[in-house]
C-alpha cells in the first residue's frame, strides 16, 4: 500500500532535528495545559469538591503578603520585611501569588486561544471556500464580497470593535479572533478548489454519478486539507501573542483567567523597582511556546506543501 | 489608465458600503442601545439618564425605516438609525466623541500628525534596513550564514511586541538614559522623543519582514531569467542587485503599501508607552472609556485607507512592471 500523505510528512519532520526538539517543547506545554484541565477532587467539610485541577493541587501554596524575589526567605512591603510562608521558584507578584503558578495557568489559556479560533475559522473558511470555488457564479460573487468587505477592515480594529460590544470572556475572545482570521484561508481554499475541480479524478467521480456534496467533501476536501493544517499551525503563534496584546489593552478574558498578557500589564511599574521576575516569568513562557510552535509549524509547512517539495 | 482608475474606484464603492453596514450592525444590532448607554454612563445610571442618553444619540429611532409620522405630521421614512449613521460616514460628517465631547473630524486632524511622525520614519527606515539585509542573506543562500539568519528571524518573530517595548524602554531610556522616557513635542523638537519608538518599531518588525523579503528574493533566484543571466556570464552581484531586486519589487510593493494603514494601528503600544498623542493613544482611550463613536469612525476611516492603499498598490504595479498593462 502507498504511504499516506501524513506519514510522509511525519517522516520528513522526524529528519529535522530542530523541529523535533520544538515539537517536544510544544508537547510539554500541552501536558501542562492538560494538567490544568483534569480535575483533582479534594475533601472539604461539605464533602468532595471537584473545582480544582491537578495543577491547582500541585501549587497549593499559601498566598503571601506582597512581592518577594525568587527563592527568597523574606519579602519586603513598604520597606518592612515580612517572613514568607513558602519558597517560590519565581517569587510572588503584588498580590503575593506564586508567579510560576500564574505563568503555568497561562498555558491552558494560550492553547485555547491558539486552537479554538482557528478551528472556528477553518470551519467557515472550508465551507465557504469550497462552495465558492466549486459553484462559482453568484455564490462565488457573494462569498467573495463578504470576505472582501471583512478583509478591508484592519483586523485589530475589527477585533476591538467586536470585543467592545460583546461581554468580556475567553470564549468571546475566541469568536472574535475566529471572525478576523478566516478570510486568508478561505481565499486559499477557493483558489485550490478552482484548480482541483477540473482535474480528471473529480471528472471521473462525477461521471460515475457522485453527487455534488460527495464530490466536495469526499474528493475535493481531502486534497485541500493540507492548506487547512498548514494555516492552523501557522496561526497558532500569532493568536497566542494577540491574546497577550488584547488582554494588555483591557479586551482580554475576564479577570481570574490565567493570562500572560495580564502578567505583563504591571511590568512597566515593577521594573523601575527592580521587580523583574513577573515580567520574566510571563515573557519566557510566552516566548518559548511561540518560538517552538513557529519552528514546528515551519517544518510542517515545508513537509506538507507540495509546492515546496524538493525530494 | 484613467479608465482603469475610475473602474477600480467604482468597484470599491460596494466594499465601502459593506464596511459601513458591518460597523452599523456591530454597534446597533449586536449591542443594544441600552447596553451601550449603560457602559458609557458608568456606574449605576438611573433609568432617566439612560433614556436621555439614548435619545440624545438618536438611538431610539427605528432601525432601518421610520414609518410613523413625525411631529410636523409628515412621513420621514429615512429618519432612522441606519440612514443617519450611513450619511454621517459617507459624507464624512463624523459623530462626536462621547468621552472627549469633540467632533471626530477635528480629533482625527489633531491626532494624525503625531502618529505619522512616528510611522513614516519607521516605515522608511524599515525598508532601508531590511531590503539590503535580505539581499545579503539571499546572496549567501543555502550556506550556514543563511540558516543562522533564518533562525534569528524566527526568534525575533517570536517575541511579542510588548516585550520589545517594555525592555527597550527600560534598558535604553530608564537605565542607560540614551533617550527620553516619555513625552512629545510638536514641531521639529519631536525627533528626540521619536528616536527610540522608531528604533523599536523597526526592530519589532525586522524578523518577519526579513524572512518575507528573503523568501521573495529566493523565489526570483529560481526564475529562468536568472539562469539566462548566469549563462551569459554576468556576475552574481550584478544579477542580484540589478535583476532580482527589480523583479522582487512587485510582491514587496504589495505587502509594504498594504501595510501602511496597519502601521498606524501597529504603533498603538508605542504611542501608549512613549506618550505620543496620536491615533493609537486615542484608540486606547476610546477602549477604556467605552467611546463607541470613536471606534466606529476609526473602523470606517482605516478601512477607507486600506481600500485606497490596495488601489494604489495595483496602480504602482504599472510603474515597476512594464508587463502589467491596463486597458
Amino acid at each position: 500500500m502507498k504511504e499516506s500523505h501524513l506519514t510522509i510528512a511525519a517522516r520528513r519532520i522526524r529528519r529535522d532535528r530542530l523541529a523535533k526538539a520544538a515539537f517536544v517543547v510544544v508537547c510539554l506545554f500541552a501536558l501542562i495545559a492538560l494538567l490544568d484541565v483534569v480535575p483533582a477532587p479534594h475533601r472539604t467539610a461539605t464533602g468532595l469538591r471537584w473545582d480544582r485541577t491537578v495543577l491547582d493541587a500541585l501549587f497549593e501554596k499559601p498566598v503571601e503578603k506582597s512581592y518577594s524575589p525568587p527563592m527568597a526567605r523574606v519579602g519586603v512591603l513598604n520597606r518592612h520585611e515580612f517572613p514568607l510562608k513558602n519558597r517560590h521558584l519565581l517569587g510572588t507578584n503584588n498580590l503575593g501569588e506564586d508567579v510560576l503558578y500564574d505563568a503555568l495557568k497561562g498555558v491552558r489559556t494560550a492553547f485555547i486561544i491558539g486552537i479554538v479560533p482557528s478551528v472556528l475559522a477553518a470551519f467557515f473558511a472550508v465551507l465557504l471556500g469550497l462552495f465558492a470555488g466549486f459553484y462559482g457564479g453568484r455564490i462565488d460573487d457573494a462569498i467573495q464580497y463578504v470576505y472582501q468587505v471583512l478583509s478591508s477592515i484592519p483586523a485589530i480594529l475589527l477585533l476591538i470593535a467586536m470585543l467592545m460590544v460583546m461581554e468580556r470572556g475567553l470564549w468571546q475572545l475566541c469568536v472574535a479572533l475566529g471572525v478576523t482570521s478566516w478570510v486568508g484561508l478561505c481565499r486559499l481554499i477557493r483558489g485550490e478548489t478552482l484548480k482541483v475541480k477540473s482535474m480528471e479524478y473529480v471528472e471521473a467521480a462525477r461521471a460515475l454519478g457522485a453527487s455534488d456534496l460527495r464530490l466536495l467533501f469526499r474528493h475535493i476536501l481531502p486534497n485541500v486539507m493540507y492548506l487547512v493544517i498548514i494555516e492552523m499551525t501557522l496561526d497558532f503563534s500569532g493568536l497566542v501573542m494577540s491574546e497577550a496584546v488584547l488582554t494588555y489593552i483591557g479586551l482580554g478574558a475576564e479577570p481570574g483567567t490565567g493570562s500572560w498578557g495580564r502578567m505583563l500589564m504591571t511590568a512597566d511599574r515593577e521594573l523601575p523597582n527592580a521587580i523583574w521576575w513577573n515580567l520574566a516569568g510571563a515573557s519566557i513562557f510566552l516566548f518559548l511556546l511561540v518560538l517552538s510552535f513557529n519552528l514546528f509549524a515551519d517544518s510542517l509547512r515545508d513537509a506538507l506543501d507540495p509546492r515546496l517539495r524538493k525530494d | 489608465m484613467t479608465a482603469y482608475i475610475v473602474r477600480r474606484l467604482l468597484l470599491a464603492v460596494p466594499t465601502v458600503l459593506g464596511v459601513c453596514l458591518v460597523t452599523f450592525l456591530l454597534f446597533n444590532v449586536f449591542a443594544s442601545p441600552d447596553a451601550i448607554a449603560r457602559k458609557q454612563l458608568g456606574k449605576n445610571p438611573t433609568e432617566m439618564q439612560v433614556k436621555s442618553w439614548i435619545h440624545a444619540h438618536g438611538m431610539d429611532k427605528p432601525m432601518f425605516l421610520s414609518l410613523q409620522k413625525g411631529p410636523d405630521g409628515r412621513l420621514h421614512p429615512f429618519d432612522s438609525r441606519f440612514w443617519n449613521q450611513m450619511r454621517e460616514l459617507v459624507l464624512f460628517e463624523f459623530p462626536e466623541s462621547d468621552y472627549l465631547h469633540e467632533k471626530m473630524g477635528s480629533l482625527l486632524r489633531e491626532k494624525i500628525g503625531p502618529s505619522l511622525t512616528l510611522t513614516i520614519p519607521a516605515f522608511i527606515l524599515s525598508i532601508i534596513i531590511t531590503l539590503p539585509l535580505a539581499l545579503f542573506i539571499a546572496y549567501y543562500r543555502g550556506t550556514y550564514l543563511d540558516r543562522v539568519a533564518l533562525f534569528v528571524c524566527v526568534i525575533l518573530m517570536s517575541i511579542v511586541i510588548l516585550n520589545y517595548i517594555i525592555l527597550g524602554q527600560y534598558l535604553l531610556a530608564v537605565v542607560f538614559k540614551y533617550f527620553p522616557i516619555y513625552g512629545y513635542e510638536f514641531g521639529l523638537g519631536a525627533w528626540k522623543f521619536l528616536l527610540l519608538p522608531v528604533i523599536l518599531a523597526v526592530a519589532s518588525a525586522l524578523g518577519g519582514n526579513l524572512r518575507f523579503y528573503r523568501t521573495v528574493m529566493l523565489n526570483e533566484v529560481r526564475a529562468d531569467y536568472v539562469r539566462t543571466a548566469m549563462a551569459k556570464g554576468l556576475s552574481e552581484e550584478k544579477i542580484l542587485f540589478k535583476h532580482v531586486l527589480k523583479n522582487a519589487m512587485i510582491p514587496i510593493l504589495t505587502v509594504t503599501v498594504l501595510s501602511i494603514p496597519f502601521l498606524i494601528t501597529g504603533s498603538l503600544f508605542l504611542e501608549m508607552y512613549f506618550g505620543i498623542p496620536g491615533m493609537g493613544n486615542m484608540m486606547l482611550n476610546a477602549i477604556n472609556n467605552h467611546d463607541y463613536p470613536v471606534i466606529r469612525t476609526l473602523v470606517y476611516v482605516y478601512s477607507l485607507l486600506y481600500i485606497g492603499g490596495s488601489i494604489l498598490t495595483d496602480i504602482s504595479y504599472t510603474l515597476v512592471d512594464p508587463r502589467v498593462k491596463f486597458e
